[in-house]
């Protein structure tokens, strides 16, 4: 090994990965910045540990999501921002011809659990297998495709979209009127 | 390049619904990974190699 092939030379490829991921599960942009701060200096730290040659976009994600849920439990009252931070910092996008949609949907995936919207993220968005997705979040891969499922259900329902046959249609609207309360539910 | 980002899980088994909401999760994605990297992490990662280095 030669100091050229340091694994941690790439860790620059994927800041603004983890940042994405990281506003995503925090719905805060500096709470999201402390996150990628901190896992930065713990993937440096821990880079033994890392295997050259596998997927270290999907190391770093697992050490991001480990970080937030740990401080999450820590801090039993989450301070999210009320106002929706995460919608707000995409309000600013140029807007295209299905930008209402758009909207309702950005407010929608904000009220989702961080479970729902880190398998989302993970599944539909940076296209990680299934299998890369269950080694990220320390869970089966059964469990990635049903809380995926799941969540995919509930983004359905909440903009009134009709579901296909591989979603849940069993989601009555009481149900639906707790979701967006709702944080607990993990799938 | 990370050939994880192009790759589609089991995409023929999703419905239409599944792949609306898909296209959508890939444009808010998308919409965050564009935005500039704050430059403390760059600093940060400069920090961390020159600590190592000086040991």
């Amino acid at each position: 090994m030669t100091d050229s092939a340091d694994p941690r030379d790439e860790l620059t490829t994927h800041l603004a990965a983890m940042r994405a991921f990281a506003i995503s599960l925090t719905r805060n942009v500096s709470t999201a910045d402390d996150l990628v701060q901190e896992s930065i200096v713990k993937a440096w730290t821990n880079i033994d540990k890392y295997k050259p040659g596998t997927n270290m976009r999907a190391w770093l994600f697992t050490i991001l999501r480990n970080t937030f849920y740990s401080e999450r439990r820590k801090r039993k009252r989450e301070v999210e921002d009320p106002d929706g931070a995460f919608s707000a910092s995409l309000v600013e996008r140029p807007g295209h011809d299905a930008r209402l949609a758009f909207g309702e949907f950005v407010k929608a995936f904000d009220t989702l659990s961080p479970e729902h919207r880190e398998v989302l993220v993970l599944v539909g968005a940076e296209g990680f297998s299934y299998e890369e997705a269950a080694e990220t979040m320390g869970v089966a891969v059964g469990t990635v495709k049903s809380r995926a499922n799941r969540a995919r259900a509930r983004l359905a329902e909440l903009l009134g979209l009709e579901n296909g046959e591989n979603v849940m249609a069993d989601i009555d609207s009481t149900t639906l009127a707790v979701l967006g309360k709702s944080e607990t539910a993990a799938a | 390049m990370d050939s994880s980002f192009l790759r589609m899980p089991d995409d023929t088994e999703k419905s239409k619904v599944d792949r609306e909401i898909d296209a959508n999760l890939k444009r808010v994605y998308s919409g965050l990974i564009e935005e500039d990297v704050p430059d403390r992490f760059k600093a940060l990662l400069d920090e961390l190699r020159r600590k190592e280095s000086g040991k």
